[in-house]
């Protein structure tokens, strides 16, 4: 029910845990009811006294309402859009309602006129919600999660290809794992790669990946995994964590002749889940492989269009180490 | 050609240097496997640049196989030392790279092996190079993906390396260029312009036969001669008593070098 398709596709109500559609929502509904006030009064001073008049009853009831949504919000995501729209309107509608009962005293608005407002308010809001979400089109959206698919370098396939026929005279069990490895971390690269994975399936694939690397690149790459507490049950877009590995992997192990340390670390921290990768500098004077951010950018687009404004992508250089991390909500549900 | 043609029994010595161990296991494979087509005896292997141009000399070897993507100095690179060896082997350049790469690298001139790599194509390729012998410089530098690490000096069996980041000048001195470093001076055979032309970022031309590395400046001293109006000058160098003159033509643009943070 969670997936990015149908976030895409706006089948979903919008979510009113995000941080963003809250901060949108607050916003959207001041500016709304300054507009409301220009028309009714066209004076600079009176235009901002009616304003102020309104906020009496507008304040109250629009934190009320986003509390009251946001406790809400796990009965909403199980209905679909226009079920949850419509309780939204009601469950706002009532809200106005009660607000009228306690404060209309101290204003001259009428509860059929708070009603009226209440109800095109959040016609529009929703409306506003709506649009912003699928102003990530699902066209270009998808166009580029494919597109990051097929970034998976080329010289990663033939060189990890190159590696298992070395093996299969040698040690045939390990070319055989080897394959098995190189087949799986295809299948999820290959898939349509829409809705959400669990971050145990997430790891799964990157153990893989590393797998195969290690094949590679033998006592090159030294891998350390802090995965103890990783909430397995975590969900996250598809793809996040085996192109930030894959770089490190690119840019910190290959390009060095000695060592390669590279560190994955997930963990949970509250209701957030918390990722870092960090591998070696290029030593000075190895030329640095270029083509890095654009799979940064790819990755924080991707989770921005799932998380809006909680999720977090950092990347940045701490000594002679190349660190990447990755702070997203803490979110668990069927896949 | 004719000698391996004319003498089944001699073996062609060859020389791997690919920086991942399966990858050099595969082609030890294949190479045992064409042996009734083409005798092969590995005489040596690398796993990265600088051991393969160390070692490479005193190997005897006649062809190289030679990963281009490998830590440190490349591949290509690597080729372009080992191309002034008077007994320089024949290379045929393995990649990873896809064909659309190859193309971009301007590999087309060269032979190349796209990995995995088949026996037939092996073979096809072993036979080829020993008959052409070494890739010919300019093929190389075309290759090249950008300016090299070092300069080499190629010696009866062997190849001295100097990083360009250690050479202070370069002066013209009628065939040769002498390469200046704080530990001494070596000559190249190579044209001043070819080398102005690939570091460019490097070094500064401050006289017709004479690049000098920027960050190695440290000021300027007039000389005698000249006039008040037309100063001769002086390139005043770390590390180092020589003065260099500056021509007249170089002394715009020579001078605006120093305010310049160092490279």
């Amino acid at each position: 029910m969670v997936s990015i398709r149908q976030n895409l596709a706006t089948t979903a109500p919008p979510d009113f845990r995000n941080l963003g559609v809250m901060a949108r929502a607050l916003v959207f509904v001041n500016l709304l009811a300054l507009a409301v006030a220009f028309v009714s009064e066209p004076v600079a001073v009176r235009m901002l006294d009616a304003f102020v008049r309104g906020t009496v009853l507008l304040e109250p009831l629009l934190l009320v309402s986003l509390a009251v949504l946001y406790a809400a919000t796990p009965l909403l995501r199980r209905l679909d859009y226009w079920p949850a729209c419509v309780t939204i309107a009601a469950l706002v509608l009532a809200l106005a309602a009660a607000t009228h009962a306690a404060l209309g005293e101290y204003t001259d608005v009428t509860l059929a006129r708070m009603l009226i407002y209440t109800a095109a308010s959040v016609t529009l809001v929703l409306a506003y919600l709506t649009l912003h979400l699928s102003a990530f089109s699902p066209a270009l959206a998808e166009a580029r999660l494919q597109a990051l698919q097929a970034r998976i370098r080329p010289h990663f396939l033939f060189n990890s290809l190159n590696a298992v026929l070395a093996l299969i005279r040698r040690d045939p069990r390990r070319a055989e794992r080897a394959l098995e490895d190189l087949a799986e971390l295809f299948r999820a690269l290959m898939s349509d790669g829409r809705s959400l994975v669990r971050l145990a399936d997430e790891i799964s694939l990157i153990e893989r990946y590393a797998a195969i690397e290690q094949l590679r690149l033998g006592e090159r790459l030294r891998m350390s995994w802090d995965l103890d507490n990783a909430p397995m049950d975590a969900l996250l877009p598809p793809l996040v964590l085996q192109p930030l590995l894959e770089n490190a992997v690119y840019h910190g192990v290959e390009p060095g002749a000695g060592i390669g340390d590279v560190l994955v670390r997930i963990e949970r921290r509250g209701e957030r889940v918390h990722a870092r990768i960090e591998n070696p500098m290029p030593e000075a004077g190895q030329s640095a492989r270029a083509g890095n951010h654009m799979a940064l950018d790819n990755i924080r687009e991707r989770l921005m269009l799932f998380f809006d404004a909680e999720a977090r992508l950092e990347s940045r250089v701490e000594g002679s180490r190349y660190r990447v991390e990755i702070d997203i909500p803490y979110r668990t549900g069927a896949v | 050609m004719s000698e391996a043609a004319g003498e089944t029994r001699t073996e062609l010595r060859v020389f791997i240097a690919d920086d991942e161990a399966p990858a050099r296991a595969r082609l030890k494979e294949l190479l045992a496997d064409i042996r009734p087509e083409l005798a092969t005896v590995v005489v040596g292997e690398s796993a990265n640049g600088l051991d393969v141009i160390e070692r490479l000399p005193g190997s005897g070897a006649q062809v190289l196989l030679l990963d281009i993507q490998m830590p440190g100095i490349g591949g290509i690179e690597v080729a372009r030392h080992l191309g002034g060896l008077e007994s320089a082997p024949a290379i045929v350049f393995v990649t990873a790279h896809d064909r659309h790469a190859v193309e971009a690298f301007e590999l087309n001139a060269l032979d190349y092996l796209m990995k995995p790599v088949r026996a037939e194509r092996l073979a096809a390729a072993l036979k080829k190079a020993q008959a052409a012998g070494p890739a010919p410089r300019e093929r190389l530098e075309r290759a090249a993906a950008g300016a090299r690490e070092f300069f080499s000096i190629a010696e009866r069996n062997r190849v001295v390396l100097v990083p360009v980041a250690d050479v202070l000048y370069l002066k013209a001195e009628l065939k040769y260029v002498t390469l200046r470093t704080r530990m001494g001076e070596h000559l190249i055979e190579e044209p001043l312009v070819a080398i102005e032309r690939e570091f460019a970022e490097r070094f500064v031309r401050v006289h017709r036969n004479c690049l000098v590395a920027r960050a190695a400046i440290r000021g300027f001293e007039r000389t005698a001669g000249g006039s008040e109006e037309e100063p001769y000058w002086n390139v005043v160098l770390a590390d180092l008593e020589e003065r260099l003159p500056v021509s007249r033509r170089q002394w715009p643009v020579v001078k605006s070098v120093l305010p310049e943070p160092k490279q």
